[in-house]
């Protein structure tokens, strides 16, 4: 029945070229630092590498884990967003969990709170003296306790506990069940795709956090994050090039290039997220959707 | 009659004893709000404490308590200082950028998505835009200094084969340039994520307008235009409204890593001056009354907007 004119068909072809150069350019950097950082550094300095190392080596990776400050950063960056991630989620499950039940006494004075959250911002400075005065600076809490719990994320759960049927919750209370066994039996089994998503959202800011590490424990070297610590190596960088007032400051040959351990600190730290995220892809677009319906 | 008054003096004192006895029997519910009402409530309303500092002529050894309060003597400080309104146009005109080119960017990219009818390559395009979203802006600034670098970064090689410049530009070291690359990163990092709501909107609209239009011999263009982006718009207003509030707040993440010290003019944002400024000259006092005059015009933004949105548009939106 459809019958297509060159003008549709003119169409189809400049779409499906744009949305192609969206995905390249979307995709690109990643392949080409991949590439650079498998490629050997002082042939990196001869420039030209774009989607394939030409003389392939592992030795920058070495490198950066024969560091043991790097090794550490690594440890301390999965412990931090292993623990914050429970935590997290386990805070948002709960409250998000007593918000969602209407015969909760508490729940009006409680959403306002919540939503209030949203549009009250401080700022960095009220933040950092909170976190001073609470004696939290160079302690592995601060890196915890300020994100505990995310408005947003206690939205999204919620929205989509609110949409269960409410006999779930009524009929395994009549059966005597406490909140904590409805919850984690009863309504956490039949809501994973929300879970799911947000605990990715939790991990996610957890592991690309790198500013309370520089404001608040950067006194401390055995807190230090990855994230951080290649923070450090872009800084240093960017600014020895800045200064030398833009001309190519191709760095000692006898060192390593610097930007090739940059790349592969990139790609170490962008790795785990493009590991998990593909799977719960399907997850999140789902949870965000309920919870953007209802608002 | 006694009773009766009785029963009515009583009528209070039992409904207090009632709400507690309820709350009693939900006590479960109440402590799975407690980590929430303790600590989250700390970290965001916590900070705010700090604004008493705002009146004050604030040191540190006397603290809060024993600082002397000055009124508005910190507030009439900010509008003579130049540095601030420096500060203030980046944070606006870095704000005002990327929600220009976010709102119009996830907008057309929606529309483009929904026009494409094989599955597999538009779930493909919707993976790979997605992925930048959850990549820290450390790694975007080191992507964007590889890129943008003079040293055999893909964007001058580019300029050089096509022969429009004759020697390579060292980008991130032109201050009036920080503005456009810091717009492209974020549209870059945010774009693919921002379609999702739109094209949920796009999956809802009636399928009957697009079979009439096509009963009416309408092209895939028009269409798009006279049925999809229509079908658009109430959800775009409401978000464009609901960003007014972000208008002074541009974060400072992307400003901290993607600039440096020579770019600093134009790279400068509102939270970065203030706590840089009181940290760095030990002036408490001042670095919150900028913080507070930028929260307060942000929920003033909101509340205002908000007030607007109801007044005018009630059928439409909501």
């Amino acid at each position: 029945m459809r019958t297509t004119t060159w003008k549709d068909r003119l169409f189809s072809t400049f779409n499906y070229t744009l949305l192609s150069l969206l995905g390249f350019a979307t995709l690109y950097p990643f392949v080409n630092l991949m590439a650079i950082s498998l490629n050997d550094a002082l042939d990196s300095l001869r420039g030209g590498i774009y989607f394939w190392p030409r003389k392939f080596t592992l030795l920058n990776y070495e490198i950066i884990f024969e560091q043991d400050s790097l090794l550490r950063a690594a440890i301390m960056s999965v412990v931090r967003t292993a623990v914050g991630t429970v935590l997290g989620v386990a805070v948002t499950i709960m409250i998000a969990f007593a918000l969602s039940r209407r015969e909760f006494l508490l729940r009006k004075p409680l959403n306002v709170i919540l939503v209030f959250t949203l549009f009250v911002n401080a700022g960095l400075l009220p933040a950092y003296l909170l976190n001073v005065n609470l004696n939290l600076m160079n302690s592995f809490a601060v890196y915890i306790l300020p994100m505990l719990v995310s408005a947003y994320n206690v939205i999204i759960v919620r929205s989509y506990f609110e949409q269960l049927p409410e006999g779930l919750t009524e009929s395994a209370k009549i059966d005597g069940a406490t909140d904590f066994q409805v919850l984690l039996r009863i309504v956490a089994p039949v809501s994973l795709p929300v879970l799911a998503t947000v605990t990715l959202f939790v991990a996610v800011v957890h592991w690309n956090s790198w500013y309370d590490n520089y404001l608040y424990t950067s006194g401390t070297p055995s807190l230090n994050l990855l994230q951080f610590e290649l923070m450090k190596i872009l800084i240093n960088t960017v600014n020895e090039v800045a200064n030398s007032s833009g001309s190519s400051s191709n760095s000692n040959a006898l060192n390593t290039n610097p930007d090739a351990i940059r790349a592969a600190m990139t790609i170490i730290v962008t790795l785990p997220i493009l590991f998990v995220y593909p799977f719960l892809q399907k997850y999140f677009v789902k949870g965000i959707m309920v919870a953007s319906m209802k608002e | 009659m006694a009773e009766t008054v009785l029963g009515r003096e009583t009528v209070p004192v039992k409904r207090r004893g009632k709400f507690f006895g309820k709350l009693a029997k939900q006590w479960q519910l109440a402590l799975m709000s407690v980590p929430f009402v303790l600590i989250g409530m700390l970290f965001s309303y916590g900070p705010l404490w700090g604004w008493i500092m705002a009146f004050q002529d604030y040191s540190i050894a006397k603290g809060v308590t024993g600082s002397p309060f000055v009124g508005f003597d910190n507030f009439a400080r900010i509008f003579e200082d130049d540095q601030f309104f420096r500060v203030l146009r980046n944070t606006l005109a870095m704000s005002l950028m990327n929600m220009a080119t976010g709102f119009v960017g996830a907008i057309v990219l929606a529309l483009l998505l929904n026009e494409v009818r094989k599955t597999l390559f538009k779930r493909a395009i919707q993976t790979i835009t997605y992925i930048p979203h959850f990549v820290s802006w450390v790694v975007i600034a080191n992507i964007f200094s590889f890129l943008l670098s003079p040293d055999g970064g893909i964007v001058n090689v580019v300029l050089m084969k096509l022969n429009l410049i004759s020697e390579p530009i060292y980008f991130q070291g032109k201050p009036e340039w920080f503005w456009y690359i810091q717009t492209l990163a974020n549209l870059w990092k945010e774009i693919g994520w921002s379609t999702i709501i739109y094209l949920a909107v796009l999956v809802g609209l009636n399928p009957e307008h697009y079979e009439a239009a096509e009963v009416d011999g309408a092209s895939r263009f028009q269409k798009m235009w006279h049925i999809s982006v229509p079908g658009l718009m109430p959800t775009a207003i409401l978000l464009l409204t609901m960003s007014i509030g972000w208008l002074i707040n541009s974060g400072f993440e992307s400003q901290f890593v993607l600039g440096n010290d020579v770019v600093v003019e134009y790279s400068d944002v509102i939270d970065l001056y203030a706590l840089r400024y009181s940290i760095q000259l030990s002036d408490y006092a001042y670095g919150m009354a900028i913080n507070m005059f930028k929260t307060v015009v942000s929920i003033v933004l909101v509340l205002g907007v908000t007030f607007l949105a109801k007044k005018t548009n009630q059928s439409r939106l909501f």
